[in-house]
């Protein structure tokens, strides 16, 4: 299909329903307001469901219920917001349950700003919740990938049972770029969701002619009980780190210094690789696209002729902890990073990036 | 069998129930689940499982359950009714999960008009935890975190959860009864089971309240539990309907 002009927001509100999205629950935020709005038109029009909640905490309850009972759900936010989500994705990872979260990322603490950022690294692979928990995340560094990474959530998190967070930022979710909304994602072949709460009379009975009722719970009030259910989780996990580690590596063949940088960031690296390669000096880049689990395997592909690794974020540095983790002691690691809403100039990255090879060279 | 005048309804498992002797969450699940049954709506059903002494209660009503978060059993049961709304959709919350932590998502389930059934069980304590006190604990009252009796000058008066949500525009139904004598469980089973074919027939919002007792935090014996319910509790929070759509019909 030929590519439409749409805002970044606009575009993964339709990206969710062309990923077959039943029902929608959010509370408005900036700067994402524009899915609820896009979705509260559009999902109606199909026989869909949207609900305005009353929190964000109502709101991924309400993913929570709809998810149990078998629906392909979503909602959105913006940091403060998936800072209250944070309690609904621990039960959904608890009860098994699958659904997605788009967080436009927005400056912090607290209240913080409504401008891009990424000071969300933390919050979203670590998990603000409790218990031993881990939720793919999906980090696209623009419109379009915003878009594929949408359409592909909802069959990840169907074939996990587990939620899948997009990190985006303001940027991506504001900015305005041509996409293919129809471009093919891949997909899963996906069992029935025969676990779904949708009532005994729904579900065909089994060998004994008995249909047994479904419970979604995350509660087992004994401790062997639950250390068996997280160590089955624990499988879901490794699963997912053994084979969902997504990273792009660009201009690392011949490269002394490798950025690694996510989203917006990376975007802006690539000028600055552009920049300093014109000036002589040989810089390649490790795009994460997933923060979790955090591409790994990408560093064994890092070149001999590599000096150091250069973590380039919109925030203080939270990212740069699992870049230390990959790089195990091998290189030396810098750090560039602004944040507040302010987007690094790549002129900056250049200099940065100079004044820490000067470093290491001399 | 053949002058069996009386059987366990199918709308509960086999399960022994885990309350204390002279609770009256047992009585409660009986209504539910015989309103359900008489219905013919069990296999529809999905329950929700709020937090607190009844938590587990999805290993007591035969049909389909979630277990929800502290207070959010509204929220879950919004999101599951809004998918598959053929679905008869039931929280079942105490007073520390619906009146405390779970304030806004009752009064905005109400709000919506989700079309849903909630059965609120007000002993006036929170009991799984060990007996603190509720935002419905009455004055004077004495428990774990109110040692001297709540003072309502540190902790306000007891909050009327029904007659806030009787002022939500969108709620339907809403009615307060009390299961502390055989007339009293006739009438409370009544009003279960017209909250919940009030969703069968899709007008709305349902709420029931049910007065009850928990002797084991109220540090009494099951029969000075109701004797004291009925002195006390009835007081304060009268019986009868508070809003009633029907009516305005």
């Amino acid at each position: 299909m030929a590519k439409v002009l749409m805002k970044g927001n606009e575009a993964m509100a339709l990206a969710a329903i062309k990923g077959g999205v039943d029902a929608f629950f959010g509370y408005p935020i900036t700067p994402q307001n524009e899915i609820p709005e896009y979705l509260s038109r559009e999902l109606p029009k199909l026989g869909k469901v949207f609900v305005q909640a009353e929190s964000e905490v109502a709101a991924i309850n309400m993913v929570y219920g709809a998810g149990g009972a078998g629906a392909r759900v979503l909602t959105s936010s913006s940091s403060p917001g998936i800072a209250l989500k944070q309690e609904g994705i621990t039960y959904m990872v608890g009860s098994q349950i699958p659904g997605v979260i788009i967080n436009v990322m927005r400056g912090g603490p607290g209240l913080g700003g409504i401008q891009p950022s990424q000071a969300d690294y933390n919050q979203v692979t670590r998990g603000g919740g409790n218990g031993d928990y881990n939720t793919i995340v999906l980090a696209p560094e623009d419109v379009q990938e915003a878009v594929d990474l949408v359409k592909e959530s909802f069959d990840l998190a169907d074939y996990y049972r587990n939620p899948v967070m997009i990190a985006a930022d303001g940027l991506i979710g504001q900015m305005m770029a041509p996409v293919d909304l129809d471009r093919p994602v891949p997909k899963i072949d996906l069992p029935e969701k025969d676990w779904a709460t949708i009532g005994t009379e729904n579900r065909k009975p089994g060998k004994d002619g008995k249909v047994e009722c479904n419970t979604i719970v995350s509660l087992s009030l004994v401790d062997t009980v639950l250390e068996d259910m997280n160590i089955e989780l624990q499988k879901k996990f490794n699963h997912m780190k053994e084979n969902q580690q997504r990273y792009e590596l660009i201009k690392m063949e011949d490269a002394e210094l490798v950025i690694v940088a996510y989203g917006t960031s990376s975007r802006i690296c690539r000028s600055a690789i552009n920049d300093l390669r014109e000036e002589g000096i040989k810089v390649g880049m490790i795009r994460p696209i997933t923060l979790w689990p955090f591409p790994e395997k990408a560093f064994n592909e890092i070149p001999k002729t590599a000096k150091g690794l250069m973590t380039v974020e919109m925030s203080m540095g939270q990212m740069i902890d699992d870049v230390k983790i990959a790089n195990n002691g091998r290189l030396p690691v810098g750090f560039y990073g602004r944040c507040g809403g302010v987007i690094p100039e790549p002129e900056e990255i250049v200099k940065a990036c100079k004044e820490f090879l000067g470093g290491l060279n001399g | 069998m053949d002058n069996q005048v009386f059987k366990k309804t199918i709308g509960l498992t086999e399960k022994e129930f885990s309350y204390c002797p002279g609770c009256t969450h047992g009585v409660i699940h009986r209504l539910v689940a015989e309103s359900l049954e008489e219905l013919g709506v069990i296999g529809k059903a999905v329950g929700v499982a709020s937090v607190g002494c009844s938590v587990i209660n999805y290993e007591f009503f035969d049909c389909d359950m979630q277990q929800a978060a502290h207070g959010r059993a509204p929220a879950v049961a919004t999101g599951i009714k809004r998918v598959n709304p053929d679905n008869i959709v039931f929280t079942y919350q105490g007073d520390g999960d619906l009146a405390a932590i779970g304030t806004a998502e009752a009064i905005h389930a109400a709000h919506r008009s989700e079309n849903i059934t909630v059965i609120f069980v007000n002993n006036a304590i929170f009991g799984m935890t060990g007996g603190q006190m509720a935002p419905t604990t009455l004055k004077g009252q004495k428990t774990t975190t109110s040692q001297a009796g709540r003072d309502p000058h540190l902790a306000g008066m007891p909050i009327r959860m029904s007659e806030i949500l009787g002022q939500v525009p969108g709620a339907h139904y809403v009615e307060r009864v009390s299961v502390h004598d055989p007339k009293h469980i006739i009438k409370a089973k009544r009003a279960i089971k017209k909250a919940f074919k009030n969703q069968v027939d899709g007008k709305g919002f349902s709420l029931v309240e049910i007065i009850s007792t928990c002797p084991v935090n109220w540090k009494m014996t099951p029969v000075d539990s109701i004797n004291w319910l009925k002195s006390n509790m009835i007081e304060y929070y009268p019986l009868g309907v508070i809003k009633d759509g029907d009516s305005n019909d």
